[in-house]
């Protein structure tokens, strides 16, 4: 372990005090914890950054009599493995955010979307969910958890899939809008919120907003569970603060030999080395200079490493995941990925990854959902910063 | 959402009903945004991307299709980033889809050419990736062909065969690169659940789904000395062939579609229209037999509702989808068929002919029928009763082919005996049709007197309605329906299989005490048929079941039971209804087949 290395362990820290902070939360006033969700700054953990008091306050407004709750632990971005981690270790902190927003919203149900893969967590679950419900009993909060198990698919991971996918259909996006706070799971108004968020929710119950707000900077507040691997010594799952700047990231991580970061799985943004100064790890707002958001994923790649065969992995991995609903993203896929072959063969052109680049642009403002949207954010990041190794 | 919303689109200030998509705020003022996936019967997929258009100040560009109108919305339609990105999604489809045009059945008709037309996909584009990857066509079924190295993953389809169908044969299956529509086990479409209506293939824009063509078969029979070619024209043809050869929607067309026929060289040109008064005489007798039974005779072994029987759609889908209730199906064969067993019998030994030498053709608007004419029970008269069934896109094809100009032709007249028929066999084209010309029949059977609607038009059945129910009190009756007196005869009718199903489920629980019940696979009935005219629309419909209507008003005779042809006809060689002979031709049996 690095000397210098601040580990905030806000999430991991387990106090048992979960009674008493619901029986706290659950008896103020909902305005009160919303607005407190708001100005502490939490935004969605699963990469997209939509500011979570919000969410909770529009499914609040939403008028109808069923609603539903959503945890979604359909943890698939390549490279990310903290929501496993969360519900092994803190799974109480989610439902207790679970319980809470609930109660806000209006939800009588709940759901654990528990990614295929992880199996193995739905028994330890169970017994936890069990007990959470006792809990809750005493508390008189009428609200229960379920476990839906996924069945393997990235694309259930976007929240409109997933929707569909516990509808029992295939797991594709919907148009948006109707967004899910109006039109979610059964067309109901629904909260859907990544396994960190709802955990970070419960620091913000217990500690106040302003504990939240203190870490990170501008638009990026709190801290954050990341995903460390690839080329470093400590592989593993690490709460930082947000906000810290790549390079930073890299002497603490690194091995010494760190030609690339890629940010945020395979959907996030690689960043060579010249870069690294000048990049911060956050959501893109009101920052000047690069900042980068993740769902936590940091892959970090050292000099012995091919970025073709990177970026090859993870095209593979999208050809693979694509719905196929979407031109863009079911044939731009392909193209990209048959394209980089064709020129590393010498079939077309160096000039045809132009052509690649400006197809994976049209698909950044043409794909149905995030997936065929954030391809082009490997696929140009790569291509631009390692064209070299894309030809020769 | 009713409030009216204001935008700007191309800088042309709109105001539409809130709710409202972009596509259609841009219709209103004649910008067309290209489509593919979208279709006008079909709910919203927003799969296919060509509609994208731009947003002022939005990074992202917007589906027109699914995409409501907002206040204040500026759109562009056309700007360069637009363009750029819509060129490149017409590469992309074009990169999945074998574009050996000029061997494709759908060269000329094919949105996608259409749009790869516009935006000049030329050289430069994409790699190939059917190359990359090998195709199946299954060609196994006598009426639809599908070729998935065609498919551009629109779903049309899918959405036909599961919304306005509810039969799901077509399905999406896997994904990623290997996305594709299947259907179940990737089994071909003649082993599974598919009613062959052809619905699939007026609504899909490229040629990945087809009608089987039997051009060559026909042609050759055509050119064959010693064979008698005998021709029969479904109703709703006469009404949409124009469509095919240039007119617009609506046209009746009926007098030159003779013509062309003779001019291709068909030595008998007759109709089913004939056969379709003939069809009201014997269902609508096992109506009244069935009514006699149950009312009078409390057999309980008879069943009703009685549901019509001449759509071949229908009748696959009930045989897979509610078997128990195929005892309620009429045992009237369809039109088609009755034309067939009669055209191989009774008319070849008017003429003169060996029935072996006897090459039947039908014209329809219909797919299904290629299926129906191929059905085992189909050889009432030692032989294939109908030999070939063309579809209504066929004929004009042939038309083509052959040099006419349609437009030009003078009008003609079929030939006699089994050309001759009633307005009442007109309208079975049109969804209620087939209702309402039984009613005129059977009504006047048991009082004597005509239908009380005026001027025989009973207009609570017609119309476009999913599920229409119509009741008609009996009285007065002549003294052998003594038992009908008083009866409030209890009517449905529901076109398309979705409307079927439901009718259908409710008869299945009790919750419905129909007497007689019309189903038409097809929207709007065989006028909006999977063998018709592409495209179709709820506009274009209307247009030809408004000319199916006009055609019955025009028709001397409106009756099917004063149809002089058919009077002869019992008179020489059937001596009754529902009697031995009909039993031998006219009448069918239906099998339970597989759930999947």
């Amino acid at each position: 372990m690095k000397k210098n290395l601040q580990r905030l362990d806000l999430i991991f820290k387990n106090e048992h005090d979960t009674d008493v902070i619901l029986q706290r939360t659950l008896a103020r006033n909902d305005d009160e914890v919303i607005n407190d969700l708001i100005s502490s700054g939490l935004k969605g953990r699963g990469g997209a950054g939509f500011p979570t008091g919000l969410k909770w306050k529009l499914a609040a407004e939403s008028q109808d009599d069923e609603k539903y709750v959503i945890c979604n632990a359909d943890e698939g971005e390549p490279g990310t493995f903290k929501d496993r981690e969360i519900l092994s270790s803190v799974p109480h902190k989610v439902l207790s955010g679970m319980a809470v927003c609930a109660k806000i919203i209006g939800a009588k149900k709940g759901f654990i979307y528990l990614r295929s893969e992880y199996t193995f967590l739905k028994p330890q679950l169970l017994n936890v969910i069990e007990e959470f419900h006792n809990l809750l009993d005493s508390l008189k909060l009428n609200f229960r958890v379920e476990i839906f198990m996924g069945s393997g698919a990235y694309i259930c991971g976007e929240e409109s899939a997933l929707f569909e996918s516990m509808e029992g259909k295939r797991g594709e996006p919907r148009n948006k809008p109707p967004f899910p706070t109006d039109f979610g799971y059964k067309g109901k108004p629904t909260v859907i919120n990544n396994v960190e968020t709802l955990a970070h929710t419960y620091s913000i119950f217990k500690y106040g907003p302003d504990k939240f707000k203190d870490l990170g900077i501008q638009d990026s507040r709190g801290s954050k569970v990341f995903s460390v691997s690839g080329d470093t010594p400590i592989p593993g799952i690490y709460e930082l603060e947000f906000g810290m700047s790549l390079q930073k990231f890299v002497d603490d991580f690194g091995d010494g030999d760190s030609k690339a970061v890629q940010v945020g799985g395979a959907s996030g943004f690689c960043v060579p080395r010249k870069r690294f100064g000048k990049t911060v790890i956050g959501y893109q707002g009101k920052l000047r200079g690069t900042s980068l958001p993740t769902g936590g994923s940091m892959m970090i790649f050292n000099s012995s490493r091919s970025m073709y065969n990177v970026l090859h992995n993870y095209l593979d991995f999208f050809v693979e995941e694509s719905c196929g609903q979407c031109t863009p993203c079911r044939v731009g896929t392909q193209q990209l990925l048959i394209g980089i072959q064709a020129v590393k063969k010498g079939e077309q052109s160096s000039s045809y990854l132009d052509k690649l680049l400006d197809l994976a642009e049209a698909m950044r403002v043409t794909a149905k959902c995030g997936l065929g949207q954030s391809v082009a954010n490997s696929f140009s990041s790569i291509v631009e910063n390692f064209r070299e190794e894309m030809i020769y | 959402m009713s409030d009216k919303i204001n935008l700007k689109i191309d800088n042309i200030a709109v105001s539409i009903r809130g709710g409202s998509t972009i596509l259609e705020a841009a219709k209103t003022i004649n910008v067309r945004i290209p489509t593919l996936c979208h279709h006008e019967d079909l709910c919203v997929a927003g799969n296919c991307r060509v509609c994208v258009v731009e947003q002022v100040g939005s990074d992202r560009l917007l589906p027109a299709c699914a995409m409501p109108v907002a206040e204040g919305m500026e759109i562009q339609t056309n700007s360069m980033k637009v363009r750029n990105a819509r060129k490149q999604i017409v590469e992309l489809l074009v990169s999945e889809h074998r574009a050996d045009c000029t061997r494709c059945y759908k060269n000329g008709k094919c949105e996608l050419q259409e749009l790869s037309s516009e935006y000049i996909v030329g050289e430069g584009g994409f790699i190939d990736l059917i190359a990359h990857k090998g195709y199946t066509i299954d060609n196994f079924s006598p009426s639809i062909i599908k070729d998935d190295s065609k498919c551009i993953r629109c779903q049309r389809c899918v959405r036909t065969c599961d919304q306005l169908q509810s039969i799901g044969a077509l399905t999406v299956a896997h994904k990623g690169e290997h996305m594709k529509v299947s259907s179940f086990f990737d089994k071909p479409m003649f082993e599974v659940v598919c009613t062959n209506c052809g619905q699939c293939v007026n609504r899909c824009p490229t040629g990945a789904l087809t009608e089987k063509t039997y051009l060559d078969e026909v042609w050759s029979a055509l050119n064959s000395d010693h064979k008698h070619t005998v021709v029969q024209t479904a109703p709703a043809v006469r009404i949409a062939l124009g469509e095919a050869l240039g007119m617009p929607p609506g046209e009746i067309v009926t007098g030159k579609m003779v013509s062309a026929l003779r001019r291709l060289g068909f030595n008998s040109v007759l109709d089913t229209d004939f056969t379709a008064d003939l069809t009201i005489i014997e269902e609508g007798n096992e109506l009244l037999q069935r009514l006699k039974r149950v009312v009078k005779d409390k057999d309980d072994s008879v069943k009703l509702p009685l549901t019509t029987s001449c759509s071949p759609g229908w009748v696959k889908f009930i045989e897979h989808a509610f078997p128990e209730l195929l005892p309620n199906v009429s045992t009237a064969k369809s039109p088609q068929q009755m034309f067939g067993a009669l055209a191989k019998t009774f008319f070849a030994n008017k003429i003169g002919v060996e029935p072996e030498n006897m090459v039947s053709i039908s014209i329809m608007p219909c797919t299904a029928k290629k299926y129906e004419a191929d059905r085992p029970e189909m050889r009432s008269s030692g032989f294939k009763d109908v030999d070939y069934v063309l579809t209504t896109r066929e004929l004009a094809l042939m038309i083509k082919q052959a040099g006419i100009d349609f437009a030009s032709l003078p009008d003609d007249e079929y030939d006699s005996i089994m050309g001759e028929s009633s307005g009442a066999a007109v309208i079975f084209g049109a969804t209620g049709g087939v209702m309402e010309a039984a009613l005129r029949t059977a009504y006047e059977v048991v009082t004597g007197r005509e239908v009380p609607f005026e001027g025989l038009n009973i207009t609570p059945v017609r119309g476009m309605e999913n599920i229409r129910e119509a009741n008609i009190k009996i009285e007065n009756v002549l003294p052998e329906w003594d038992f009908l007196e008083g009866v409030e005869l209890k009517t449905c009718v529901a076109h398309g299989l979705t409307n079927a199903k439901h009718v259908m489920e409710a008869v299945k629980e009790g919750r419905a005490d129909y007497h007689f019940i019309e189903i038409m696979a097809c929207p709007g009935g065989c006028l909006g048929g999977g063998g018709q005219p592409i495209p179709t629309s709820p506009a274009i419909r209307k247009k030809r079941s408004e000319a199916i209507y006009h055609e019955d008003e025009l028709k001397p005779i409106r009756k099917s039971h004063e149809n002089p042809e058919v009077v002869h006809l019992y008179e020489e060689f059937l001596k009754e209804p529902l009697g031995e002979v009909s039993h031998k031709l006219l009448h069918t049996h239906y099998t339970e087949r597989n759930r999947y």
